[in-house]
């Protein structure tokens, strides 16, 4: 049946497009068999990798025409499976589209295609004195496009935005081959915002062919403090003190005792061992505002109870400060068969109690979690550690994965700050959410895409998925895992 | 005072009677559309601070709250919202936002859209709805609440808003320049790619203001480095401006806003000027018919709305791709063509 289907669907496409580009074999389909989320694989019915638009809508308006479903992907970094393939369906790659197509020094903009890597747009305005703000751990890899289908943060964004803070235009295909422009380098596009709208759309609305990007002049310097604390608490108060003094970092990030442990083995970047929670708080500006901040910071967090507090010195010394942070993830995928990242958001002040009652559930279904955070916004990235191996494991952190995002929820957060809902957050959704509001989303989705072929199944549950999953929404005294402490 | 109650059933009655409502907050900007008709929906009484906790730098407030209201609190306690958006009277937070107009600083600090983190609104079925939320970084499902900004009330009546605020700078500085209007251009955007701390700009008539707000120390540094043979300091008239109480505003002549990328050069279109937002906004009096200014304004990759005038806001036909588009994001939040129906373009 899958075969017969294959076999019709690549003559149909080998129409529109050079059969060099189309993928059928089991082997060739392999390596795009899952996205970050590696526990969720299947193979696509087809793969294609178009290397122009040309051949994208060529594409698209042949999947449309036969009703055949397409998932969209970037470089594949993503974290919640949002491009697992469908076995029913082709699994469109742009990591071929991958020029710049311009860089614009005087009106601050780089118009690129949505295969170009995140950090290399930084790298290629560099020597303007220019760069493109939001800056996710996996930059090195992650593409614009995917940036911009996940409205992907960073540790910078804090002060400089999001993805959706820093995009002036979208070129967007619709599922019937068609382009639409999305806002445009000058303001306030007459309209619906839909540049903002296709920010974090997941690929469910339009594929993503261009990308007109927002420089930002480098900052003349930047220094980063590093603080050890004896508690997470005593941290936490020390994020909501530099805040509430009117300080806006550049980054504010904090890891716990088990994160740093795993980085210290990895790459050790100096933190300090005995340490149960750590933050780096980067400032960045003028010289003069750097300083004068500085001290300001340093005296706050010595007053919230830091037991060690560093400066660093000069540019390596910051860059390594960072290094920890920057492989928390793979730091701890070294000492651990498997983890399982998280991703909720919750107000600042809910730190210290999100973060006990994250500690009961790991006592509770007795799997480790190592904690990192963008603490500046509240974003939560528990990593629970597991083995795939060990029958169940798995299951058991999706488990208390799910039960997290309960908690994050119930904290007036949210199940997902920067790494999409996916496949994986799907459930939740059914909790965070009204099923008024989701008959709203898929109502929006409907405009773009009446036949639903875009990324089926993903970033927004059906209503009848909801109904089954009994999770219809949370009710005061009604709520899913009653033993969870709720606040 | 909470009436979301009575809100709520004006809408439910108005969808089951297919009656249109004309969503009426402070009644600042009557002049941005033509004149609404049906039965008005009044969201002015809706109004109070939900939630503020400075140290979260987020506040929550209802759709009749004042703006006025608004700024005065966050004053209290050292922030502000950073788009700074025009009051032109008696504005209510859902008119802002609805309008979703953003001030002098848009171009350095963000706009309106840039700062709403999230939206309770009542859609065109009477049905009550919350998007976003209250913290920063939020991409569950989406991003509704952004969509709500500049919609004119054609999609749903806000009921909440919730913004991200910030710290008010520690200080202020504006500088003074005597320079044409390409000269003005072309400092804007050198100035726009060093770290210097901007935050409004405009030019009329031979002089370009310049505001610099940050660290004092910062401020006065860069105060310095702009070029300082050339420039002086002068009084702050950005709060004027945001009013649109500056003189070149006054009178009943047609305004338009061109909106163009910050780097164009002077538009060939003779009349009178004001440039603001680092170059990226330009008001015209003059002349030239709309038909004309609409075509110079594309072709400099950009777009032109008669603001103010017979027939505000008047920009050029979407494209029909995109107009059916938005039409059918329209019907999805309001099948019935109940809310503010004259302002969607085009009107159902």
């Amino acid at each position: 049946m899958n075969h017969r289907n294959r076999t019709q669907l690549l003559d149909e496409l080998a129409r529109a497009v050079p059969r060099r580009i189309l993928l059928d074999s089991e082997e060739a389909m392999r390596p795009f068999e899952c996205d970050g989320l590696s526990a969720y694989r299947e193979l696509p019915l087809l793969v294609a990798l178009p290397e122009n638009t040309g051949q994208v809508a060529g594409i698209l308006k042949t999947c449309n025409r036969l009703g055949v479903p397409v998932v969209t992907r970037g470089a594949g970094t993503g974290l919640s499976g949002g491009a697992l393939p469908r076995q029913d369906g082709v699994l469109l790659v742009l990591s071929r589209l991958n020029r710049i197509l311009q860089i614009d020094p005087v009106a601050r903009t780089a118009r690129v295609e949505p295969g170009v890597r995140n950090l290399a747009v930084s790298e290629a305005v560099s020597g303007h004195g220019l760069y493109y703000a939001p800056d996710p751990s996996s930059q090195i890899a992650c593409s614009i496009g995917g940036n911009v289908a996940e409205n992907s943060g960073g540790v910078h964004c804090l002060k400089y935005g999001l993805t959706v803070h820093n995009v002036l235009e979208v070129k967007l295909l619709t599922i019937d081959g068609e382009e639409l422009v999305l806002g445009g380098a000058a303001p306030d596009t007459p309209g619906y915002d839909l540049l903002a709208l296709i920010n974090g759309s997941e690929g469910m609305l339009g594929v993503i062919t261009e990308v007109l990007l927002r420089l930002l002049p480098l900052p003349e310097t930047a220094q980063v403090v590093l603080a050890g604390f004896p508690t997470t608490e005593s941290a936490g108060a020390a994020v909501a003190a530099i805040i509430g003094s009117g300080i806006v970092p550049a980054g504010l990030e904090m890891m716990d005792r088990p994160a740093v442990e795993a980085v210290e083995a990895f790459i050790a970047p100096g933190y300090p061992r005995d340490a149960e929670a750590v933050l780096l708080c980067e400032l960045d500006g003028g010289s003069a505002e750097v300083e004068e901040q500085m001290a300001r910071v340093r005296s706050l967090l010595e007053q919230s109870g830091a037991t060690s507090v560093e400066v660093s010195e000069d540019e390596q010394q910051r860059l390594r400060f960072w290094a920890g942070r920057k492989n928390a993830f793979p730091a701890v995928g070294r000492i651990q068969p498997d983890y399982y990242c998280m991703d909720g958001t919750i107000p600042r002040r809910e730190l210290p109690r999100v973060l006990a009652a994250i500690r009961d559930l790991s006592k509770k279904h007795g799997l480790a979690v190592a904690n990192v955070f963008h603490a500046g916004d509240g974003n939560l990235h528990p990593l629970i550690m597991y083995d795939a191996g060990i029958p169940g494991q798995l299951e058991t952190a999706e488990r208390m994965g799910a039960d997290i995002l309960s908690l994050c929820i119930a904290a007036g957060g949210t199940v997902t700050g920067e790494h999409g809902v996916g496949m994986e957050k799907i459930d939740s959704m059914c909790e965070q959410f009204t099923e008024e509001e989701l008959r709203q989303f898929h109502a929006l989705k409907a405009a773009f895409d009446p036949a639903g072929l875009l990324n089926p199944g993903k970033a927004v549950p059906t209503l009848v998925r909801c109904a089954e999953l009994g999770a219809m929404h949370v009710h005061g005294g009604n709520l899913p895992f009653p033993d969870i402490p709720r606040f | 005072m909470d009436r979301e109650q009575a809100i709520r059933d004006q809408v439910r009655d108005a969808f089951a009677g297919n009656t249109p409502l004309c969503i009426r907050g402070g009644g600042s900007k009557t002049f941005y559309g033509p004149p609404l008709q049906g039965e008005t929906l009044v969201t002015a009484g809706h109004s109070g601070v939900v939630s503020y906790d400075p140290g979260e730098l987020v506040l929550t407030c209802r759709g009749g709250t004042r703006l006025a209201e608004v700024n005065e609190l966050l004053a209290e306690n050292g922030q502000h919202l950073p788009f700074d958006p025009p009051a032109f009277g008696e504005a209510t937070i859902g008119g802002t936002v609805a309008c979703g107009f953003s001030g002098p600083a848009r171009p350095w600090a963000g706009a309106l859209r840039d700062y709403l983190l999230g939206v309770k609104i009542i859609n065109g079925r009477g049905e009550v709805l919350r998007f976003g939320g209250q913290v920063m970084k939020n991409v569950a499902g989406y991003d509704v609440s952004r969509l709500m900004a500049g919609s004119m009330g054609t999609l749903g009546v806000i009921l909440e808003a919730s913004f991200k605020v910030l710290p008010e700078p520690a200080c202020e500085l504006t500088l003074d320049f005597d320079c044409d209007q390409r000269e003005s251009i072309e400092r804007l955007n050198r100035w726009s790619g060093r770290p210097a701390p901007l935050s409004a700009s405009c030019w009329r008539s031979g002089r370009l203001r310049l505001r610099i707000s940050g660290a004092t120390n910062e401020t006065r540094l860069w105060a310095e480095r702009l070029e300082p043979d050339h420039c002086r300091e002068t009084a702050d008239e950005f709060d004027k401006l945001r009013e649109h109480r500056h003189e070149f505003f006054a009178g009943d002549e047609p305004l338009w806003r061109i909106a163009v990328p910050s780097s164009c050069p002077p538009l060939p279109l003779e009349g009178n000027w004001l440039i603001e937002w680092g170059g990226a906004q330009r008001w015209y009096r003059g002349p030239e018919d709309g038909p004309s200014i609409m075509e110079i304004a594309r072709t400099a990759d950009g777009h032109a709305t008669l603001f103010r005038g017979e027939g505000a806001p008047r920009s050029a036909p979407l494209p029909p791709g995109m107009r059916k588009l938005q039409e059918r994001i329209r019907q999805a939040f309001d099948p019935a063509g109940i809310l503010n129906i004259m302002r969607a373009d085009p009107p159902a």
